[in-house]
Protein backbone atom coordinates (compact mmCIF):
# COMPACT_ATOMS: atom_id res chain seq x y z
CA UNK A 1 0.00 0.00 0.00
CA UNK A 2 1.73 3.29 -1.07
CA UNK A 3 0.93 6.53 1.06
CA UNK A 4 0.97 10.14 0.55
CA UNK A 5 1.56 12.36 3.33
CA UNK A 6 -1.72 13.96 3.88
CA UNK A 7 -1.36 17.11 6.47
CA UNK A 8 -4.98 18.23 6.55
CA UNK A 9 -4.99 21.07 8.60
CA UNK A 10 -6.84 22.11 11.76
CA UNK A 11 -10.12 23.85 9.64
CA UNK A 12 -10.80 20.51 7.51
CA UNK A 13 -9.87 18.24 10.77
CA UNK A 14 -12.55 20.34 12.37
CA UNK A 15 -14.89 19.89 10.06
CA UNK A 16 -14.43 16.51 9.56
CA UNK A 17 -14.96 15.68 13.27
CA UNK A 18 -17.85 18.28 13.45
CA UNK A 19 -19.22 18.75 9.99
CA UNK A 20 -22.03 21.27 9.95
CA UNK A 21 -25.10 21.03 8.18
CA UNK A 22 -25.22 17.20 8.00
CA UNK A 23 -28.02 15.63 7.11
CA UNK A 24 -31.10 14.78 4.40
CA UNK A 25 -33.60 18.12 4.04
CA UNK A 26 -37.14 16.74 4.06
CA UNK A 27 -38.25 20.28 2.65
CA UNK A 28 -35.13 20.59 -0.07
CA UNK A 29 -36.70 22.60 -3.01
CA UNK A 30 -33.88 20.98 -4.69
CA UNK A 31 -31.48 18.17 -4.48
CA UNK A 32 -28.05 17.17 -6.45
CA UNK A 33 -25.05 14.54 -6.25
CA UNK A 34 -21.77 14.42 -7.87
CA UNK A 35 -19.17 11.59 -7.68
CA UNK A 36 -19.35 8.06 -7.81
CA UNK A 37 -19.42 5.68 -4.94
CA UNK A 38 -16.91 3.81 -7.32
CA UNK A 39 -14.34 6.58 -7.22
CA UNK A 40 -14.98 6.37 -3.02
CA UNK A 41 -16.24 9.99 -3.43
CA UNK A 42 -20.07 11.05 -3.82
CA UNK A 43 -22.03 13.93 -2.11
CA UNK A 44 -25.46 14.83 -2.10
CA UNK A 45 -26.19 18.55 -1.46
CA UNK A 46 -29.87 19.52 -0.24
CA UNK A 47 -30.99 23.42 -1.06
CA UNK A 48 -34.17 24.97 0.29
CA UNK A 49 -34.29 28.25 -2.41
CA UNK A 50 -37.22 30.80 -1.62
CA UNK A 51 -39.36 33.08 -4.08
CA UNK A 52 -36.59 35.39 -3.97
CA UNK A 53 -34.37 33.08 -5.49
CA UNK A 54 -32.28 32.92 -2.15
CA UNK A 55 -30.69 29.87 -0.36
CA UNK A 56 -32.47 29.41 3.05
CA UNK A 57 -31.14 26.91 4.17
CA UNK A 58 -27.85 23.93 2.82
CA UNK A 59 -26.97 20.59 3.85
CA UNK A 60 -25.61 17.87 2.72
CA UNK A 61 -24.47 14.10 3.21
CA UNK A 62 -21.01 13.01 1.72
CA UNK A 63 -19.06 9.12 0.96
CA UNK A 64 -15.75 9.86 0.74
CA UNK A 65 -12.58 11.23 2.41
CA UNK A 66 -11.83 13.98 5.10
CA UNK A 67 -11.24 16.52 2.71
CA UNK A 68 -14.77 15.63 0.67
CA UNK A 69 -16.70 15.64 3.89
CA UNK A 70 -14.79 19.01 4.74
CA UNK A 71 -15.28 20.83 1.93
CA UNK A 72 -18.72 20.06 1.28
CA UNK A 73 -19.72 21.30 4.76
CA UNK A 74 -17.45 24.58 4.08
CA UNK A 75 -19.73 25.18 0.77
CA UNK A 76 -23.57 24.48 2.47
CA UNK A 77 -21.88 27.33 4.85
CA UNK A 78 -21.12 29.72 2.62
CA UNK A 79 -24.22 29.58 0.37
CA UNK A 80 -26.17 30.33 2.95
CA UNK A 81 -28.75 33.64 2.76
CA UNK A 82 -26.69 33.59 -0.74
CA UNK A 83 -28.59 34.51 -4.08
CA UNK A 84 -28.27 31.92 -6.64
CA UNK A 85 -26.38 34.17 -9.11
CA UNK A 86 -23.65 35.12 -6.05
CA UNK A 87 -23.72 30.98 -4.97
CA UNK A 88 -22.93 30.09 -9.08
CA UNK A 89 -19.68 32.42 -8.47
CA UNK A 90 -18.03 30.30 -5.89
CA UNK A 91 -15.10 28.69 -7.42
CA UNK A 92 -13.25 25.85 -6.09
CA UNK A 93 -10.29 27.17 -5.69
CA UNK A 94 -12.53 29.68 -3.27
CA UNK A 95 -13.75 26.72 -1.32
CA UNK A 96 -9.97 25.01 -0.93
CA UNK A 97 -9.30 28.66 0.49
CA UNK A 98 -12.06 28.57 2.95
CA UNK A 99 -11.19 25.44 4.46
CA UNK A 100 -7.68 26.74 4.60
CA UNK A 101 -5.51 24.68 2.25
CA UNK A 102 -5.80 21.09 0.76
CA UNK A 103 -3.26 18.92 -0.40
CA UNK A 104 -3.02 18.95 -4.07
CA UNK A 105 -4.31 15.30 -4.20
CA UNK A 106 -7.62 16.22 -2.47
CA UNK A 107 -7.98 19.45 -5.10
CA UNK A 108 -10.85 17.07 -6.73
CA UNK A 109 -12.70 16.72 -3.45
CA UNK A 110 -13.06 21.13 -3.97
CA UNK A 111 -14.19 21.00 -7.00
CA UNK A 112 -16.52 17.90 -6.70
CA UNK A 113 -18.84 20.10 -4.13
CA UNK A 114 -18.83 23.44 -6.33
CA UNK A 115 -19.81 20.59 -9.41
CA UNK A 116 -22.57 19.44 -6.97
CA UNK A 117 -23.88 23.42 -5.91
CA UNK A 118 -24.14 23.88 -9.96
CA UNK A 119 -25.74 21.33 -10.28
CA UNK A 120 -28.83 21.77 -8.00
CA UNK A 121 -28.79 25.28 -8.95
CA UNK A 122 -29.14 24.22 -12.68
CA UNK A 123 -31.88 21.70 -12.00
CA UNK A 124 -33.55 24.37 -9.60
CA UNK A 125 -34.39 26.52 -12.97
CA UNK A 126 -35.24 23.55 -15.29
CA UNK A 127 -37.77 22.93 -12.79
CA UNK A 128 -39.19 26.09 -12.87
CA UNK A 129 -38.66 26.20 -16.74
CA UNK A 130 -36.71 29.73 -16.63
CA UNK A 131 -32.78 30.50 -17.54
CA UNK A 132 -31.58 33.59 -16.09
CA UNK A 133 -28.74 35.70 -18.30
CA UNK A 134 -26.13 35.12 -16.03
CA UNK A 135 -26.37 31.00 -15.96
CA UNK A 136 -24.11 29.87 -18.53
CA UNK A 137 -25.84 27.12 -21.48
CA UNK A 138 -21.93 25.57 -21.73
CA UNK A 139 -21.35 23.57 -18.12
CA UNK A 140 -18.88 25.00 -16.01
CA UNK A 141 -15.23 23.88 -15.22
CA UNK A 142 -16.39 21.72 -11.95
CA UNK A 143 -19.74 20.16 -13.30
CA UNK A 144 -17.68 19.25 -16.40
CA UNK A 145 -14.86 17.72 -14.17
CA UNK A 146 -17.97 16.13 -11.88
CA UNK A 147 -18.69 14.30 -15.28
CA UNK A 148 -15.11 13.29 -15.79
CA UNK A 149 -15.01 11.67 -12.19
CA UNK A 150 -18.29 9.77 -12.82
CA UNK A 151 -17.34 8.81 -16.39
CA UNK A 152 -14.46 7.46 -15.47
CA UNK A 153 -15.54 5.09 -12.47
CA UNK A 154 -18.02 3.58 -14.68
CA UNK A 155 -15.43 2.80 -17.71
CA UNK A 156 -13.09 1.19 -14.35
CA UNK A 157 -16.73 -0.41 -13.18
CA UNK A 158 -16.84 -1.77 -16.91
CA UNK A 159 -13.78 -3.12 -17.61
CA UNK A 160 -13.83 -4.48 -14.60
CA UNK A 161 -16.77 -6.58 -15.18
CA UNK A 162 -15.35 -7.11 -18.54
CA UNK A 163 -12.32 -8.95 -17.04
CA UNK A 164 -14.96 -11.02 -14.79
CA UNK A 165 -16.54 -12.41 -17.73
CA UNK A 166 -13.51 -13.56 -19.52
CA UNK B 1 13.31 20.06 4.58
CA UNK B 2 15.79 20.48 8.03
CA UNK B 3 14.13 20.94 11.33
CA UNK B 4 16.35 22.71 13.97
CA UNK B 5 14.98 23.08 16.97
CA UNK B 6 11.68 22.46 16.13
CA UNK B 7 11.71 25.36 14.05
CA UNK B 8 11.44 25.36 10.66
CA UNK B 9 14.49 26.20 8.36
CA UNK B 10 15.53 25.97 4.91
CA UNK B 11 12.00 25.06 4.53
CA UNK B 12 9.82 26.28 2.06
CA UNK B 13 6.28 28.21 2.87
CA UNK B 14 4.25 25.08 1.78
CA UNK B 15 6.68 22.82 3.40
CA UNK B 16 6.31 25.15 6.64
CA UNK B 17 2.61 24.70 6.82
CA UNK B 18 2.54 20.83 6.08
CA UNK B 19 4.64 20.59 9.39
CA UNK B 20 2.44 22.61 11.09
CA UNK B 21 -0.50 20.71 10.39
CA UNK B 22 0.96 17.38 11.25
CA UNK B 23 1.99 18.94 14.58
CA UNK B 24 -2.03 20.05 15.10
CA UNK B 25 -3.00 16.81 13.79
CA UNK B 26 -0.74 15.35 16.45
CA UNK B 27 -2.50 17.79 19.06
CA UNK B 28 -5.82 16.10 18.19
CA UNK B 29 -4.64 12.84 19.43
CA UNK B 30 -3.42 14.39 23.34
CA UNK B 31 -5.25 12.32 25.97
CA UNK B 32 -5.65 9.24 24.52
CA UNK B 33 -6.61 6.45 27.04
CA UNK B 34 -5.26 3.58 25.00
CA UNK B 35 -3.15 3.63 21.66
CA UNK B 36 -3.24 -0.27 19.73
CA UNK B 37 -0.89 0.03 16.66
CA UNK B 38 -1.84 -2.69 14.29
CA UNK B 39 -0.66 -1.06 10.69
CA UNK B 40 2.10 -3.49 10.65
CA UNK B 41 1.59 -3.96 7.01
CA UNK B 42 3.35 -0.51 6.61
CA UNK B 43 5.65 -0.51 9.44
CA UNK B 44 5.89 -1.63 12.92
CA UNK B 45 7.10 -0.82 16.31
CA UNK B 46 10.18 -1.90 17.37
CA UNK B 47 10.27 -3.98 20.98
CA UNK B 48 12.66 -2.98 23.87
CA UNK B 49 14.69 -6.32 23.71
CA UNK B 50 15.26 -5.61 19.90
CA UNK B 51 16.46 -2.22 20.72
CA UNK B 52 19.04 -2.83 23.33
CA UNK B 53 20.40 -5.83 21.45
CA UNK B 54 21.18 -3.40 18.75
CA UNK B 55 22.23 0.27 21.13
CA UNK B 56 25.56 -1.43 21.54
CA UNK B 57 26.83 -1.93 17.58
CA UNK B 58 26.14 2.04 17.25
CA UNK B 59 28.85 3.31 19.87
CA UNK B 60 30.63 0.36 22.01
CA UNK B 61 31.83 -1.99 19.54
CA UNK B 62 31.65 -3.38 15.95
CA UNK B 63 31.00 0.01 14.79
CA UNK B 64 33.61 -0.62 11.78
CA UNK B 65 33.30 -1.45 8.50
CA UNK B 66 33.04 -5.50 8.11
CA UNK B 67 35.72 -5.53 5.29
CA UNK B 68 38.46 -3.80 6.73
CA UNK B 69 41.81 -4.16 8.92
CA UNK B 70 40.84 -2.95 12.35
CA UNK B 71 39.68 -4.44 15.48
CA UNK B 72 36.26 -2.33 14.86
CA UNK B 73 35.99 -3.75 11.42
CA UNK B 74 36.98 -7.56 12.52
CA UNK B 75 34.25 -7.05 15.27
CA UNK B 76 31.62 -6.28 12.79
CA UNK B 77 32.88 -8.88 10.51
CA UNK B 78 32.61 -10.89 14.05
CA UNK B 79 28.99 -9.76 14.63
CA UNK B 80 27.57 -9.87 11.01
CA UNK B 81 28.49 -13.48 10.54
CA UNK B 82 27.15 -14.88 13.97
CA UNK B 83 24.07 -13.06 13.61
CA UNK B 84 23.41 -13.68 10.11
CA UNK B 85 23.72 -17.46 10.62
CA UNK B 86 20.89 -17.31 13.23
CA UNK B 87 18.24 -15.79 10.17
CA UNK B 88 19.91 -18.21 8.13
CA UNK B 89 18.76 -21.05 10.79
CA UNK B 90 15.26 -19.80 11.35
CA UNK B 91 14.73 -20.08 6.90
CA UNK B 92 16.45 -22.97 7.11
CA UNK B 93 19.38 -21.74 4.24
CA UNK B 94 22.17 -24.58 4.00
CA UNK B 95 25.09 -22.05 3.75
CA UNK B 96 25.43 -18.79 5.29
CA UNK B 97 26.48 -17.14 1.49
CA UNK B 98 22.48 -17.96 0.85
CA UNK B 99 21.47 -14.86 3.00
CA UNK B 100 21.86 -11.50 1.12
CA UNK B 101 20.86 -8.32 3.09
CA UNK B 102 19.18 -5.58 1.69
CA UNK B 103 17.36 -2.54 2.98
CA UNK B 104 13.78 -4.26 3.24
CA UNK B 105 11.11 -6.35 1.12
CA UNK B 106 11.39 -3.71 -1.56
CA UNK B 107 14.73 -3.91 -2.59
CA UNK B 108 15.26 -7.67 -1.96
CA UNK B 109 12.18 -8.31 -4.28
CA UNK B 110 13.58 -5.96 -7.15
CA UNK B 111 17.05 -7.77 -6.57
CA UNK B 112 15.25 -10.83 -7.19
CA UNK B 113 13.38 -9.75 -10.03
CA UNK B 114 16.11 -7.58 -11.65
CA UNK B 115 19.03 -9.87 -11.01
CA UNK B 116 17.58 -12.85 -12.70
CA UNK B 117 16.13 -11.49 -15.73
CA UNK B 118 19.69 -9.75 -15.98
CA UNK B 119 21.05 -13.19 -15.65
CA UNK B 120 19.34 -15.32 -17.70
CA UNK B 121 17.82 -13.04 -20.44
CA UNK B 122 19.66 -15.34 -23.19
CA UNK B 123 17.14 -18.26 -21.91
CA UNK B 124 13.84 -16.34 -22.31
CA UNK B 125 11.98 -13.03 -21.31
CA UNK B 126 8.73 -14.81 -19.64
CA UNK B 127 8.18 -13.61 -16.44
CA UNK B 128 5.03 -15.02 -14.16
CA UNK B 129 3.35 -13.59 -11.51
CA UNK B 130 0.19 -13.61 -9.71
CA UNK B 131 -2.67 -10.53 -10.06
CA UNK B 132 -2.16 -10.31 -6.08
CA UNK B 133 1.86 -9.58 -6.02
CA UNK B 134 3.04 -6.79 -3.84
CA UNK B 135 3.89 -3.87 -5.64
CA UNK B 136 7.79 -4.18 -5.77
CA UNK B 137 6.99 -7.72 -7.84
CA UNK B 138 4.16 -5.95 -10.22
CA UNK B 139 6.12 -2.65 -10.35
CA UNK B 140 9.44 -4.05 -11.47
CA UNK B 141 7.50 -6.88 -13.83
CA UNK B 142 5.74 -3.60 -15.63
CA UNK B 143 9.53 -1.70 -15.87
CA UNK B 144 10.99 -4.98 -17.07
CA UNK B 145 8.68 -5.33 -19.54
CA UNK B 146 9.42 -2.19 -21.31
CA UNK B 147 12.76 -3.81 -21.98
CA UNK B 148 11.84 -6.52 -23.92
CA UNK B 149 10.52 -9.04 -21.05
CA UNK B 150 6.69 -10.25 -21.12
CA UNK B 151 4.41 -10.80 -18.45
CA UNK B 152 1.86 -13.04 -17.41
CA UNK B 153 -0.17 -12.69 -14.42
CA UNK B 154 -2.21 -15.34 -13.24
CA UNK B 155 -5.39 -14.30 -11.51
CA UNK B 156 -6.73 -15.68 -8.16
CA UNK B 157 -10.02 -16.88 -6.73
CA UNK B 158 -12.19 -14.88 -4.23
CA UNK B 159 -10.25 -15.60 -1.62
CA UNK B 160 -6.87 -15.04 -3.07
CA UNK B 161 -5.58 -18.29 -3.89
CA UNK B 162 -3.82 -18.65 -6.88
CA UNK B 163 -5.36 -20.44 -10.12
CA UNK B 164 -2.84 -23.56 -10.79
CA UNK B 165 -4.29 -24.87 -13.47
CA UNK B 166 -3.69 -21.49 -14.82
CA UNK B 167 -0.34 -21.17 -13.82
CA UNK B 168 0.41 -24.81 -15.63
CA UNK B 169 -1.11 -23.44 -18.78
CA UNK B 170 1.39 -20.21 -18.38
CA UNK B 171 4.62 -21.64 -17.99
CA UNK B 172 6.40 -22.84 -20.94
CA UNK B 173 10.04 -22.58 -22.76
CA UNK B 174 10.20 -19.16 -23.12
CA UNK B 175 9.47 -18.57 -19.34
CA UNK B 176 12.89 -17.58 -16.81
CA UNK B 177 11.58 -16.40 -13.83
CA UNK B 178 8.01 -17.00 -11.68
CA UNK B 179 6.89 -14.96 -8.32
CA UNK B 180 4.61 -15.72 -5.77
CA UNK B 181 3.92 -14.48 -2.61
CA UNK B 182 3.78 -17.33 0.11
CA UNK B 183 1.40 -15.49 2.09
CA UNK B 184 -0.74 -12.38 0.43
CA UNK B 185 0.28 -9.39 2.18
CA UNK B 186 -2.92 -7.76 2.16
CA UNK B 187 -5.56 -10.38 2.62
CA UNK B 188 -3.32 -13.66 4.45
CA UNK B 189 -3.66 -16.22 1.81
CA UNK B 190 -1.52 -18.83 2.43
CA UNK B 191 -0.50 -19.78 -0.78
CA UNK B 192 0.14 -23.53 -2.38
CA UNK B 193 3.42 -22.60 -2.49
CA UNK B 194 4.52 -25.94 -2.72
CA UNK B 195 1.94 -27.46 -5.21
CA UNK B 196 2.97 -24.27 -7.32
CA UNK B 197 6.63 -24.68 -7.63
CA UNK B 198 6.30 -28.36 -8.39
CA UNK B 199 3.87 -27.77 -11.36
CA UNK B 200 6.48 -24.77 -12.51
CA UNK B 201 9.10 -27.43 -12.71
CA UNK B 202 7.95 -30.12 -13.76
CA UNK B 203 6.87 -28.08 -17.02
CA UNK B 204 9.97 -26.45 -17.13
CA UNK B 205 12.66 -27.20 -14.57
CA UNK B 206 14.93 -24.14 -15.85
CA UNK B 207 12.46 -21.44 -14.25
CA UNK B 208 13.69 -19.80 -11.47
CA UNK B 209 11.15 -19.78 -8.61
CA UNK B 210 11.09 -16.84 -6.28
CA UNK B 211 8.98 -16.10 -3.60
CA UNK B 212 7.95 -12.88 -1.42
CA UNK B 213 8.07 -14.16 2.18
CA UNK B 214 7.40 -11.27 4.07
CA UNK B 215 4.20 -12.51 5.53
CA UNK B 216 5.37 -15.80 5.80
CA UNK B 217 8.73 -15.67 7.85
CA UNK B 218 8.00 -16.20 11.71
CA UNK B 219 3.97 -16.40 10.55
CA UNK B 220 4.10 -19.51 9.31
CA UNK B 221 5.83 -22.69 8.23
CA UNK B 222 8.32 -21.86 6.21
CA UNK B 223 11.75 -23.46 5.17
CA UNK B 224 13.51 -22.62 1.96
CA UNK B 225 15.79 -26.10 2.47
CA UNK B 226 12.03 -27.68 2.82
CA UNK B 227 10.53 -26.31 -0.05
CA UNK B 228 13.14 -26.22 -2.32
CA UNK B 229 12.53 -22.80 -3.48
CA UNK B 230 15.08 -20.38 -5.38
CA UNK B 231 14.91 -17.31 -4.03
CA UNK B 232 12.57 -15.60 -1.32
CA UNK B 233 12.45 -12.21 0.54
CA UNK B 234 12.49 -11.42 3.51
CA UNK B 235 11.92 -8.39 5.96
CA UNK B 236 13.06 -7.46 9.25
CA UNK B 237 10.13 -5.13 10.59
CA UNK B 238 7.36 -7.38 9.83
CA UNK B 239 8.26 -9.34 12.61
CA UNK B 240 8.50 -6.51 14.53
CA UNK B 241 12.76 -5.93 14.09
CA UNK B 242 13.77 -2.88 12.59
CA UNK B 243 13.44 -0.89 9.31
CA UNK B 244 15.76 -0.57 6.77
CA UNK B 245 16.65 -4.35 6.39
CA UNK B 246 15.49 -7.57 4.90
CA UNK B 247 17.10 -10.12 3.27
CA UNK B 248 16.64 -12.60 -0.08
CA UNK B 249 17.76 -16.05 -0.01
CA UNK B 250 19.43 -17.24 -2.84
CA UNK B 251 19.84 -21.05 -3.24
CA UNK B 252 23.29 -22.14 -3.93
CA UNK B 253 24.34 -22.47 -7.54
CA UNK B 254 20.92 -19.98 -8.25
CA UNK B 255 22.90 -16.79 -10.51
CA UNK B 256 21.45 -13.51 -9.70
CA UNK B 257 22.97 -10.24 -11.11
CA UNK B 258 24.01 -7.61 -8.77
CA UNK B 259 21.61 -4.69 -9.72
CA UNK B 260 23.91 -1.84 -7.98
CA UNK B 261 27.44 -1.56 -8.23
CA UNK B 262 29.93 -0.41 -5.64
CA UNK B 263 32.20 -1.09 -3.25
CA UNK B 264 31.11 -4.90 -2.46
CA UNK B 265 31.60 -5.86 1.37
CA UNK B 266 30.82 -9.08 2.90
CA UNK B 267 28.22 -9.81 0.53
CA UNK B 268 28.42 -10.20 -3.28
CA UNK B 269 25.05 -9.25 -4.41
CA UNK B 270 24.50 -5.64 -2.18
CA UNK B 271 27.17 -3.36 -2.50
CA UNK B 272 27.91 -0.90 -0.07
CA UNK B 273 28.54 -0.76 3.98
CA UNK B 274 26.61 -3.60 6.34
CA UNK B 275 24.35 -1.84 8.58
CA UNK B 276 26.18 -4.35 11.38
CA UNK B 277 23.23 -2.99 14.36
CA UNK B 278 20.07 -3.74 11.72
CA UNK B 279 21.24 -7.38 11.15
CA UNK B 280 21.48 -7.64 14.91
CA UNK B 281 18.30 -6.30 15.16
CA UNK B 282 16.56 -8.75 12.46
CA UNK B 283 18.15 -11.54 13.84
CA UNK B 284 17.01 -10.46 17.60
CA UNK B 285 13.42 -10.27 16.26
CA UNK B 286 13.90 -13.90 14.67
CA UNK B 287 15.34 -14.95 17.93
CA UNK B 288 11.87 -13.41 20.03
CA UNK B 289 9.53 -14.76 16.72
CA UNK B 290 10.51 -18.51 16.70
CA UNK B 291 11.78 -18.84 20.74
CA UNK B 292 8.07 -20.18 21.18
CA UNK B 293 7.49 -20.24 17.48
CA UNK B 294 3.68 -22.49 17.62
CA UNK B 295 2.93 -20.51 21.04
CA UNK B 296 3.93 -17.10 19.85
CA UNK B 297 1.54 -18.34 16.57
CA UNK B 298 -1.52 -20.03 18.38
CA UNK B 299 -1.60 -16.84 20.60
CA UNK B 300 -1.51 -14.16 17.29
CA UNK B 301 -4.16 -16.24 15.89
CA UNK B 302 -6.27 -16.54 18.97
CA UNK B 303 -6.42 -12.52 19.10
CA UNK B 304 -7.09 -12.36 15.48
CA UNK B 305 -10.27 -14.62 15.57
CA UNK B 306 -11.33 -12.96 18.51
CA UNK B 307 -10.88 -9.30 16.34
CA UNK B 308 -12.63 -10.98 13.32
CA UNK B 309 -15.62 -12.40 15.04
CA UNK B 310 -16.12 -9.61 17.32
CA UNK B 311 -16.24 -6.94 13.86
CA UNK B 312 -18.27 -9.53 11.96
CA UNK B 313 -20.64 -10.40 14.45
CA UNK B 314 -20.92 -6.93 16.19
CA UNK B 315 -21.45 -4.79 12.78
CA UNK B 316 -23.41 -5.15 10.19
CA UNK B 317 -22.80 -5.41 6.29
CA UNK B 318 -19.28 -6.22 6.63
CA UNK B 319 -17.24 -8.81 4.73
CA UNK B 320 -14.10 -10.39 5.79
CA UNK B 321 -11.34 -10.39 2.91
CA UNK B 322 -9.63 -13.37 2.43
CA UNK B 323 -10.27 -17.01 3.71
CA UNK B 324 -10.45 -17.89 7.20
CA UNK B 325 -9.12 -20.58 9.28
CA UNK B 326 -5.87 -22.30 8.70
CA UNK B 327 -5.80 -20.96 5.54
CA UNK B 328 -5.48 -17.68 6.75
CA UNK B 329 -1.79 -16.12 7.95
CA UNK B 330 -2.14 -16.19 11.71
CA UNK B 331 -1.82 -12.13 12.27
CA UNK B 332 -4.22 -11.07 8.96
CA UNK B 333 -7.08 -9.26 9.38
CA UNK B 334 -8.87 -7.49 6.45
CA UNK B 335 -12.32 -6.02 6.53
CA UNK B 336 -14.79 -4.16 4.21
CA UNK B 337 -17.10 -1.83 6.04
CA UNK B 338 -19.97 -1.06 3.03
CA UNK B 339 -21.35 2.51 3.42
CA UNK B 340 -18.13 3.54 4.98
CA UNK B 341 -14.94 5.47 2.96
CA UNK B 342 -11.79 4.11 4.36
CA UNK B 343 -9.67 7.00 4.61
CA UNK B 344 -12.23 8.86 6.50
CA UNK B 345 -12.68 5.49 8.89
CA UNK B 346 -8.54 5.24 9.55
CA UNK B 347 -8.91 9.22 10.50
CA UNK B 348 -11.20 8.67 12.81
CA UNK B 349 -10.09 5.51 13.94
CA UNK B 350 -6.42 7.46 14.43
CA UNK B 351 -8.27 10.00 16.58
CA UNK B 352 -9.61 7.09 18.96
CA UNK B 353 -6.29 5.69 19.78
CA UNK B 354 -6.27 2.75 16.30
CA UNK B 355 -4.17 2.88 14.21
CA UNK B 356 -4.99 0.86 10.33
CA UNK B 357 -4.62 1.27 6.79
CA UNK B 358 -7.08 1.04 4.42
CA UNK B 359 -7.09 0.04 0.56
CA UNK B 360 -9.28 2.98 -0.04
CA UNK B 361 -8.21 4.41 -3.55
CA UNK B 362 -8.29 8.20 -0.92
CA UNK B 363 -5.53 7.12 1.23
CA UNK B 364 -3.08 6.23 -2.15
CA UNK B 365 -1.38 8.54 -4.34
CA UNK B 366 -2.63 7.01 -7.55
CA UNK B 367 -5.88 7.07 -6.26
CA UNK B 368 -6.92 3.73 -7.40
CA UNK B 369 -8.42 1.11 -4.78
CA UNK B 370 -6.39 -1.72 -3.63
CA UNK B 371 -5.48 -4.12 -6.58
CA UNK B 372 -5.07 -7.03 -4.55
CA UNK B 373 -9.14 -6.60 -3.46
CA UNK B 374 -10.07 -5.97 -6.78
CA UNK B 375 -8.85 -9.42 -7.99
CA UNK B 376 -10.37 -11.16 -5.56
CA UNK B 377 -13.73 -9.17 -7.32
CA UNK B 378 -14.38 -6.90 -4.59
CA UNK B 379 -16.58 -4.20 -5.45
CA UNK B 380 -14.75 -0.62 -5.72
CA UNK B 381 -17.08 0.61 -2.97
CA UNK B 382 -16.02 -2.75 -0.84
CA UNK B 383 -12.30 -2.08 -1.15
CA UNK B 384 -13.14 1.68 -0.65
CA UNK B 385 -14.35 0.30 2.95
CA UNK B 386 -12.04 -2.22 3.87
CA UNK B 387 -9.79 -1.88 6.22
CA UNK B 388 -6.12 -3.78 7.34
CA UNK B 389 -4.81 -5.08 10.63
CA UNK B 390 -2.25 -6.99 11.62
CA UNK B 391 -1.86 -8.72 15.27
CA UNK B 392 1.64 -9.17 16.72
CA UNK B 393 2.91 -11.71 19.50
CA UNK B 394 3.22 -8.03 21.64
CA UNK B 395 -0.20 -7.23 21.57
CA UNK B 396 -2.60 -8.57 24.57
CA UNK B 397 -6.43 -9.42 24.73
CA UNK B 398 -7.10 -5.95 26.34
CA UNK B 399 -5.61 -4.34 23.17
CA UNK B 400 -8.01 -6.29 20.69
CA UNK B 401 -10.80 -5.36 23.47
CA UNK B 402 -10.03 -1.48 23.20
CA UNK B 403 -10.01 -2.07 19.25
CA UNK B 404 -13.62 -3.57 19.65
CA UNK B 405 -14.64 -0.96 21.94
CA UNK B 406 -13.58 1.55 19.21
CA UNK B 407 -14.63 0.46 16.00
CA UNK B 408 -18.20 0.06 15.87
CA UNK B 409 -18.44 3.78 17.54
CA UNK B 410 -16.27 5.22 14.41
CA UNK B 411 -18.01 3.17 11.84
CA UNK B 412 -21.35 4.52 12.95
CA UNK B 413 -20.17 7.99 12.94
CA UNK B 414 -19.05 7.69 9.49
CA UNK B 415 -21.94 5.73 8.10
CA UNK B 416 -23.84 8.61 9.74
CA UNK B 417 -22.26 11.02 7.54
CA UNK B 418 -23.16 9.35 4.58
CA UNK B 419 -26.99 9.26 5.56
CA UNK B 420 -29.50 8.39 3.65
CA UNK B 421 -26.99 8.60 0.37
CA UNK B 422 -27.25 4.95 -1.99
CA UNK B 423 -23.67 3.50 -2.30
CA UNK B 424 -23.41 0.83 -4.56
Amino acid sequence: MSRSPLPYNPKILELFRNPKNLGKMEDATVTAVAGNPLCGDMIIFYLKINDEGVIEKASFESYGCAANIATSSIVTEMIKGMKLEDAWNISWKSVIEAVGGLPSVKFHCGILAVGALKRAIRVYYKNKGVSPNWLPKEPSFEEKQALKEEELAEMLSKRMKTEEEK
Amino acid sequence: MILIGGECELATGIECRMIENVRELLKAHEGLKREVYLDIENSSMVPKEVIDAMLPYYNQRAYGNPTLTHKPGWEAFEAIMEFSQEIAKFLGCKTLEEVNFTPGETEANNLALMGTALSIKDKGKKIVISEIEPLSVLHVVDMLTKHGFSAAKIPVDSEGFINLRKLEDAIDKETILVSLSAVNHEIGTIEPIKEALKIVKDKNPETIFHTDASDAYGKIQFDVKELDVDLATVSSYKILGPRGIGALYVKEGVNVERILEGQIGTQKLWPGVENTPLIVGFAKASQLTFQSFRDNVDRVRTLRDRLIDGITRGISDVRLNGPKGDKRAPDNVNISFLRCEGEALTIELSLNGVYVSSGSACTRRLLQPSHVLVAIGRKFVEAHGSILMKVTRCHTEEDVNYVLEVIPKAVERIRGIVGSMEVK
